[in-house]
């Protein structure tokens, strides 16, 4: 039983003001005329995103005393929805079997912004906590008419409000608003409850989606079938050219596929797909429909790709520098320095993305797994010459996309395919269109350079960093309408980091810049779990552990003696104490064994949160093969709201990383990305996958931060460390391929 | 328009309208309308689209429908019943212990890999009762999962192993419906 706190009751007068039209709601349906339209009301009916201004847009209480909750956030399998239902739970006294949510939609869900940068429960759990903070207020204020108590002595257990040491007397929330709307706005001024109270929020709640997807009823986007639709394919050459070449057909034969009845192209430019009642026919059409590309040479090519990164004209920016680099590097006892090189990676989704899409003259369905349904309306509504609020983008869950991959380009090309073929369309990518036309995390060369100084003090840090920024043109547009590349500014999570490069250590002379090169000419980016952080760690995090072991020292006792942040610390001991770390100096144990062992730490983050990881590997040095045996990662995010979840999250990042360290790159030659299935582009596997140990911080007393992708940087680099602990060799490019391994212990 | 097609799926005898080589995925999710088979890459790669042939873990994605007439289709949907017969159990349960010990150990991230994990591990314990840990490494290696979930894939098809042999767990997550 959770009793009121009278500090989260609104002065009586500012309650009246601010939700004079309650009473009047619940009673009086006539005075409703005079208001302005219901969010209740106007759900599902007319386009969003409804009033966030108003409680009914977060929230509903039903006859039957539950409640949705309607949440603007995806979830992409993170597990976030549960969270946020627990948050909403806690605030309205509610079980969780009293609470749901409903698919996100323009129509019904509010505008929280884009599912990125782990943003679900560090910006959308304020939202919904005040929300359901509010709403409880609302609903007591009725209570206390009912029950003829006043507020202050109302207690709540499973939405039933009864009167403190009153004798039965009570009423469920169900009865109080049951269905109706609450017509109350949303001041943000209720008080929230104290963490110290929580019961729901930060305990091990299981995930609600989970035993419909492991029964098999769940419906994935891959699902969803429209009445009337055709099954739809783009036809594209195997793997994209370069971001801004486009790629232009030279001819197109039609009669190529007049074999199969029921199937037709449909073209827009050079946008060119085809439609047919039954899918194998349109996978058949596609595989064998004759098309004549203009393939430009006009790629480096991944085994020039660095050169050619070296050799753009950049724009420089000192994104931070305090004291005196310079100077300090000159009066160092140690200086070490580590160039390295990052590759291209795919977010290569398990399920090939798809999209629905149901185009009219006057207004358009389209159904995708989109990370922004808000922003993509919009830029549909542009793309097929309609008004937004004429469009209305329905969410569904495919496979987790871990970033931009191309289900915007998917929802986009459906898009424009219904509008040619004249019926609903659902457009399936195949493997090879996944592979070969995703928006891939950018390839980096890092140069790390630290001195340490005699008594072990880190002095000097700096850290220079190559990448391209990443596509803000989807391709299905390009070839449609021939828009002309170009690529995003301004965010933080494109550009060397202040948190990941030398952020963790108390550094005084620092300097971090960074070098943006043109994208175009490159292949198309965007972010991909973790932006570009492996690669800052892999070479930041090996510049320090070289610093520990010129100056003789552990590594993780050379972390300890340079962090005073509590929280870096944190993770830091948490996960040394996780791998049970016993200090000693890198590469102290070297062998001539041809099997080797290793162990390596790192610290690095994302945009928010911290992360330390320990990684423990085996070298085969003549096969070159290296095998991750263990990885114990920790995360401190802040209040966790989901710890079981958070774990389960820490060790998906921690087997994702692994992968990406020893295993994924994105090939290709002058005119097209070459890695294009699961055998060019392997990742970890079930026999590859390292024991897990995952740690979360649980901070009571700070506010939620991202927990999806910020021990990844951390990972990567204690893999590298583990790898010179092992070799007393650094890696200076990944993944870490048998050649690339042979190669860097032959030349040592 | 092709000749009807007779196939057997989850014990029922089901005709079929598409052509005959039609690969098997195409039949089941889009005339059957079934959710547990799945595309994952039409290649064979992913482990997906995964069905049991005669109890035999195939990929639907490249075989014809064709090539399953006269045999017996077990997707997701049927595997309760599968085992259930197999087992020579009175009542098919609710769900096949694997699916019921990767919801107590909460192994899913998005879920999309599960079909071919669930029926890949189901395949597994009938042949094997009680596999090592590597023996499951080895069975499950064709399976792949883009979000890293097998170390909770591993212990849950350990604890599907034992509840099989009669100790039933006690449920230690409090499953949310």
């Amino acid at each position: 039983m959770s009793k009121v706190n009278a500090a989260a009751q609104l002065p009586r007068r500012d309650f009246l003001k601010a939700g004079g039209a309650l009473v009047v709601g619940f009673s009086l349906g006539d005075a409703l005329a005079g208001q302005e339209r219901s969010v209740v009301a106007a759900r599902g009916s007319v386009a969003g995103p409804p009033d966030p201004k108003q409680i009914d847009t977060w929230l509903a209480v039903h006859a039957d005393n539950t409640a949705t909750v309607y949440i603007g956030y995806a979830d992409f399998g993170q597990g976030a929805s549960t969270a946020l239902l627990q948050v909403a739970a806690e605030e309205l006294d509610l079980d969780m079997s009293q609470v749901r949510s409903v698919g996100l939609d323009t129509n019904v869900t509010p505008n929280q912004g884009g599912t990125y940068s782990s943003a679900s429960i560090h910006r959308g759990s304020p939202q919904i906590r005040m929300a359901a903070a509010e709403a409880r207020l609302a609903l007591l204020q009725l209570a206390s008419k009912e029950l003829d108590a006043p507020v202050e002595r109302l207690v709540v257990s499973k939405g039933v409000v009864s009167v403190e040491g009153g004798a039965g007397k009570s009423v469920t929330y169900g009865a109080l608003v049951g269905d109706k709307p609450f017509n109350v706005p949303f001041t943000g001024k209720a008080a929230v409850k104290d963490p110290s109270q929580y019961k729901v929020a930060g305990t091990n709640v299981p995930r609600k989606d989970i035993p419909a997807k492991a029964s098999g009823t769940h419906t994935y986007l891959q699902h969803v079938r429209l009445p009337g639709m055709l099954h739809a394919r783009v036809v594209r050459p195997r793997g994209q050219g370069a971001y801004g070449d486009g790629a232009k057909v030279l001819s197109l034969d039609e009669n190529s596929i007049r074999d199969i009845p029921g199937a037709r192209v449909v073209r827009r430019g050079d946008l060119v797909g085809v439609v047919a009642e039954r899918e194998w026919d349109a996978v058949r059409a596609a595989q064998q429909l004759k098309v004549t590309w203009d393939a430009k040479p006009t790629l480096p090519g991944s085994d020039r790709l660095y050169e050619a990164m070296r050799a753009e004209k950049t724009n420089d920016k000192v994104l931070l520098e305090r004291g005196d680099t310079a100077g300090a590097f000159n009066g160092a006892a140690h200086v070490a320095s580590q160039t390295c090189l990052g590759p291209y990676q795919s977010h290569a989704c398990f399920a090939p993305n798809a999209a629905l899409a149901d185009v009219k003259a006057d207004s358009a369905l389209i159904i995708c797994s989109t990370q922004d349904c808000y922003t993509l309306r919009g830029t549909l509504a542009r793309l097929l010459g309609l008004p937004a609020e004429k469009v209305r983008v329905q969410y569904y869950e495919s496979s987790g996309t871990y970033g931009h991959s191309s289900h915007d380009d998917a929802a986009q090309a459906a898009a424009l395919m219904s509008q040619l073929a004249g019926q609903p369309v659902r457009l399936q990518f195949m493997r090879w269109d996944e592979h070969g036309w995703d928006n891939y995390g950018p390839a980096h060369i890092g140069e790390a350079r630290a001195a340490v100084d005699a008594s072990g003090k880190i002095v000097a840090y700096q850290y220079e960093g190559w990448q391209h920024n990443w596509c803000a043109v989807e391709t299905s547009v390009q070839l449609a309408l021939g828009t002309p590349a170009s690529l995003w500014r301004g965010s933080m999570a494109q550009q060397v980091s202040p948190l990941t490069c030398g952020g963790q250590y108390d550094i005084p002379n620092l300097r971090l810049v960074n070098h943006e090169i043109s994208g175009l000419g490159y292949l198309k980016g965007a972010w991909l779990r973790s932006p570009l952080d492996l690669s800052f760690a892999f070479a930041s995090e090996q510049a320090i552990d070289q610093l520990a072991y010129l100056a003789g020292m552990d590594s993780y006792e050379f972390r300890q003696r340079n962090i005073t942040d509590a929280r870096w610390r944190g993770v830091l001991d948490a996960a040394a104490q996780g791998a049970q770390w016993k200090p000693r100096r890198a590469a102290s144990n070297l062998s001539a064994a041809k099997v080797v062992q290793g162990r390596g730490i790192g610290l690095g983050t994302h945009l928010a949160s911290y992360g330390g990881a320990v990684a423990e590997i085996e070298v085969n040095k003549e096969a070159g093969q290296v095998a991750v045996k263990h990885l114990c990662g920790a995360i401190d995010a802040g209040f966790v709201v989901n710890p079981g979840n958070v774990e389960n999250q820490i060790s998906g990042q921690l087997v994702q990383t692994a992968s990406r360290m020893l295993l994924e790159e994105v090939t290709f030659s002058a005119t097209n990305v070459t890695s294009l299935d699961w055998r060019s582009y392997p990742i970890l596997r079930f026999e590859q996958c390292p024991r897990i140990t995952p740690v979360v911080v649980q901070r009571l007393d700070q506010k939620s931060t991202g927990a999806g992708e910020e021990v990844m940087a951390a990972a990567a680099a204690a893999i590298a460390n583990a790898f010179f602990d092992a070799t007393g060799v650094r890696m200076k490019q990944f993944p870490f391929t048998p050649a690339r391994i042979r190669a860097a212990l032959a030349s040592a | 328009m092709a000749s009807e097609l007779k196939i057997r799926v989850n014990e029922e005898m089901r005709a079929i309208t598409s052509a005959p080589d039609t690969p098997l995925l195409y039949v089941l999710s889009d005339e059957l309308q079934l959710h547990g088979p799945r595309f994952g890459c039409g290649l064979a790669q992913c482990g997906a689209c995964s069905v049991l042939v005669n109890g035999v873990e195939t990929r639907s994605c490249v075989i014809p429908v064709s090539s399953v007439v006269g045999k017996s289709v077990t997707t997701l949907e049927g595997l309760p019943a599968w085992y259930a017969q197999r087992k020579k159990l009175a009542h098919a349960p609710e769900l096949h212990p694997v699916q019921e010990a990767l919801i107590e150990e909460q192994a899913l991230h998005c879920g999309y890999c599960f079909n071919g994990m669930i029926i890949k591990a189901a395949e597994l314990l009938s042949k094997v009762a009680q596999p090592t840990e590597a023996q499951i490494r080895s069975a499950m290696n064709g399976h792949l999962c883009r979000c890293g979930s097998y170390p909770r894939v591993l212990s849950a098809i350990q604890r599907a192993s034992r509840m099989m042999a009669g100790g039933a767990e006690k449920r230690t997550a409090e499953v949310a419906r």
